[in-house]
């Protein structure tokens, strides 16, 4: 059981492996994830729930990981960016985020292909109105998007 | 050129799997055994005198390292220009945020309630915030008058224009604000440093030679003990030209003494409030016009604000200063430019470099001339396209053909440019949601300015293994643009070998020369023609040992390359930049061929004005332009569409609010930048004319997209609203104040 002052175990699935995390209850998952488990894909841009780069799916859901507190992800199913490609073989939204220049410096990336995954999942065939509200938690500085959505829209056709 | 296999395609991107993964490894990214994590102690105050620095209760102190200015082994100052900038203050502190103290530790949470801990008491000097300020000087707050640097160009004489009968004399002042990069990945490093091997920094960074410089000075090393790693690296947008050199210089002090690796990563907050932002800047412009629309003087004065030491501002202020008259012809133009001291933190680069602020003051100007003479913006512009022949405000006479009426030609035609301004035109009269279409047409000099890379000397190297990969040598770093990707590009069609044998090696200055900053537009066109150049040397040298021919396979060049190896020993080249003999720059006149070339561009905004919440929206935008020869389309157009919505943010979003010299929205929450929802659909077209002196005709192309959208879209606000706005960034309150002042005017 947790205590406010001392460390506490998690129990919880990460990317389809079940994992018991050592953490403070209110260490952010971002940093547990990232220093607990190596899982360095998810990225630290704001720190407050503004930018995205640290999305992660929680049993489906699309959260900020900087704004969620480890124990709160007892008994969770947690996908990260290392989880999304099957194996050596790039998920839909990945490949198309190559091909169609989608990822620039790449520090938003993980993010957006887990915000994209997240989209997919929800709306197979989204409008361009949906693309872009599905997306819109994710910022990115240096694509202005087009080719994000452009990636978004070929990996829909892929599948 | 040998092939033609890579240059004009969009072939992947070097670096693409390894960042849609999540395999891509950052600086933060990173662990180093028996590493600390180090912070940076700042003034609370814009100027003052450091009285005492008091270290509170309940931390105990002797576990952590403590650097201060007392501790710096060499010079205290950041090696870049004037060598005014230190690393911690010392006596005295002349902006808010400047480094005083910093503080190492294992644990970054107790490090982070020793920050809070240290109180560092301060007696404030009067201080000065903005330009007016300083100019008055209301206080000398740098050197005798506050001014870091000033320009003079002439060309004609202005003076004997204004008393002409026959013109017109318009006059104008305009404004812009700070812009923050905030690349997603903020600024970090990790230093390792001791007396015997030396200082290793390895980190995000756009220059990694830069911060070399910089450690060398401040150590008081030789060039051998310092070695600088560029990790990869979140975006940069200029925001990473000189700075790293700072954060890379406090890890290093915090590793030296500790004698333990430090890492040292910037929290957002601190990124936003304490590193550069682009320049704010006011110009002044005085223009005298033919009533049939000729150009034929232009003054301009034109002002940048450079915080608190000189850093970059010199520089910034020449690029300003040589685009403030634009791809116009004018007989007599007089530009007189200032960069000028405050008190907020140094500003410094950021893509466009000063010329989106000279060439926004331009535009809108251009906008109130043409008003003045009863002509439309477009035919203003049509009357003074500079064409070949022609000279610019240095006197620089263009020698490429430059086709701007045909550019903008295709810019109208692919947004229906006439037929929308007449229907917005005949539909705003009473309804709440007002549209506008409007444009600016821009050039953007690719490289260092003048004679700035005859003294750069930029050197790349190639190097062939015997298993036929080329190993591409050279600083210049890839930030998002694609740099891995254009040089595998280029040297592989230099050779005629496969696109996947060319590996671009990662910046590291124990193994690559300076090919100089990765900044100016230069990358492709300058840094890409020594690597073209370099590819070629190596297929000399194998064609001279009787290996190859004019053409080879991938086969043949393989067993060339291990028989070359076998033979003879490393097959490696090194090349140095040449200045073209028609290249004539004169320093002191500021006179001359300021570029080798320009890219031409004509950027075309829709944009609606919600009359009841004043919001104004980029609905549509165009952007065409003549950049040389693409070398990948999808690079090249991410590059436009990004600068595309950076200038967006920068024309109606991004405010940084200042508050006694300090930022105080220094959050993502309350500094706004373009979201997906945001965005409007964003158009690219280019036009392709090569130019001889870039790799396969390219010219650079990563800063122009910077310049054309905030003029193009006041020009479109002008039009929903009727007023000629003359400041950016616009916010809906800016709006709204004009409005109801225009709507008590009226009744």
């Amino acid at each position: 059981m947790s205590e406010v002052t001392g460390k506490t175990s998690v129990r919880c699935h990460v990317n389809g492996v079940e994992v018991t995390l050592n953490a403070y209850p209110f260490a952010r998952l971002l940093d547990v994830l990232r220093e607990e488990l190596d899982l360095t894909g998810t990225k630290e841009g704001c720190g407050e729930g503004e930018c995205g780069a640290c999305s992660v799916l929680i049993d489906g859901e699309l959260v900020n990981s900087c704004l969620v507190p480890a124990a709160q992800v007892q008994g969770a199913d947690i996908r990260t960016v290392e989880g999304v490609a099957d194996g050596e073989r790039l998920h839909a939204i990945q490949r198309a985020m190559v091909e169609c220049g989608g990822a620039q410096c790449g520090i938003c990336t993980p993010g957006m292909v887990l915000a994209a995954v997240n989209l997919l999942n929800r709306t197979p065939q989204p409008s361009e109105a949906d693309i872009r509200e599905g997306l819109a938690g994710n910022l990115c500085r240096c694509t202005g998007y087009m080719k994000i959505f452009d990636a978004v829209v070929q990996a829909v056709k892929e599948r | 050129m040998s092939s033609d296999k890579n240059i004009g395609k969009s072939v992947p991107r070097k670096e693409g799997r390894a960042k849609v993964t999540g395999a891509a490894r950052y600086v933060d990214d990173l662990r180093l055994p028996g590493m600390l994590h180090g912070v940076t102690v700042r003034s609370p105050v814009a100027r003052g005198r450091i009285t005492n620095i008091h270290f509170g209760e309940g931390i105990p102190w002797d576990e952590f390292t403590v650097v201060t200015a007392r501790d710096v082994p060499g010079a205290n100052y950041v090696a870049l220009i004037l060598n005014d900038q230190p690393y911690l203050a010392d006596a005295v502190v002349n902006h808010a945020e400047e480094p005083v103290l910093l503080l190492a530790h294992p644990d970054k949470y107790l490090l982070e309630e020793a920050r809070r801990a240290v109180r560092i008491e301060i007696e404030p000097l009067p201080a000065v915030f903005n330009i007016e300020e300083s100019l008055e000087p209301k206080e000398v707050v740098w050197g005798e008058d506050n001014v870091f640097k000033t320009f003079l160009v002439e060309k004609g004489n202005v003076d004997e224009v204004w008393n002409s009968p026959d013109v017109i004399i318009i006059e104008g002042e305009y404004r812009t604000g700070a812009q923050e990069q905030l690349y997603i990945e903020t600024n970090g490093v990790i230093a390792e440093a001791n007396s015997e091997a030396g200082v290793v920094v390895r980190g995000s960074m756009q220059c990694p030679y830069y911060v070399h410089k910089a450690l060398v000075k401040l150590f008081d090393l030789p060039e051998d003990k310092i070695r600088v790693i560029q990790t990869e690296t979140g975006g940069g947008f200029g925001g990473k030209e000189e700075y790293p050199s700072m954060i890379a210089g406090h890890a290093a002090l915090l590793a030296w003494k500790s004698g333990r690796p430090v890492k040292m990563i910037y929290d957002r907050a601190e990124d936003m409030v304490a590193t550069t932002k682009r320049h704010p800047s006011r110009t002044r412009h005085r223009t005298a016009v033919t009533r049939d629309g000729k150009l034929v003087g232009m003054e301009i004065d034109f002002v940048v604000d450079g915080g608190a030491y000189a850093t970059l501002s010199s520089v910034v202020l020449s690029r300003g200063t040589i685009h403030a008259a634009g791809p116009y012809n004018c007989p007599n133009v007089r530009i007189r430019s200032r960069a000028v001291a405050t008190n907020l933190p140094p500003h410094g680069a950021f893509r466009g470099f000063g010329a989106p602020q000279s060439i926004f003051a331009l535009e809108r100007q251009l906008d109130k001339v043409a008003a003045a003479v009863n002509l439309s913006p477009e035919e203003l512009r049509r009357r003074n396209f500079i064409t070949k022949g022609e000279t610019t405000a240095t006197g620089q006479v263009i020698r490429e053909d430059v086709d701007l009426d045909g550019i903008l030609d295709r810019a109208f035609e692919l947004t229906d440019y006439q037929a929308r301004r007449e229907r917005f035109a005949r539909e705003n009269a009473g309804a709440r949601v007002k549209r506008g279409i409007g444009f600016a047409s821009f050039m953007h000099g690719a490289g260092f300015t003048g004679s700035g890379e005859k003294y750069l000397q930029s050197i790349v190297g190639c190097e062939a293994t015997a298993e036929g990969q080329l190993r591409v040598l050279a600083a210049s770093t890839e930030i998002g643009q694609g740099t891995k990707t254009v040089f595998a590009q280029i040297a592989a069609d230099a050779l005629g070998i496969d696109y996947d044998s060319v590996e671009v090696v990662q910046p590291d200055t124990a193994d690559v020369p300076n090919s100089g900053p990765t900044v100016a537009s230069r990358t492709t066109m300058i840094v890409g023609k020594l690597v073209e150049t370099a590819a070629l040397q190596i297929k000399e040298t194998l064609k001279g040992a009787g290996l190859v021919g004019d053409t080879f396979t991938q086969d043949e060049w393989t067993r060339a390359c291990a028989e070359y190896i076998n033979t003879h020993g490393p097959l490696k080249t090194h090349v140095q930049y040449q200045q073209p003999g028609d290249i004539e720059w004169d320093d002191e006149h500021y006179r001359g061929d300021a570029y080798g070339a320009y890219a031409w561009a004509v950027y075309v905004a829709e944009v609606s004005v919600d009359t009841l919440t004043y919001e104004a929206r980029v609905e549509d935008f165009v952007a065409v332009q003549e950049v040389g020869r693409v070398i990948h389309p999808i690079l090249a157009a991410g590059q436009i569409e990004g600068g595309v919505a950076q200038g967006i943010g920068w024309a109606l979003y991004e405010n940084v609010v200042w508050r006694d010299g300090r930022m105080s929205n220094g959050q993502m929450t309350n500094y706004i930048i373009p979201t997906s929802a945001d965005i409007p659909p964003i158009r690219v077209h280019f036009f392709e004319n090569p130019y001889a002196g870039g790799p396969g005709g390219a010219k650079g192309i990563g800063e122009l997209p910077m310049d054309g959208p905030a003029p193009a879209i006041l020009n479109a606000i002008e039009q929903a609203t009727g007023v000629a706005f003359d400041h950016v960034p616009l916010t809906p309150e800016a709006v709204m104040d004009a409005l109801e002042a225009a709507a008590v005017a009226s009744t």
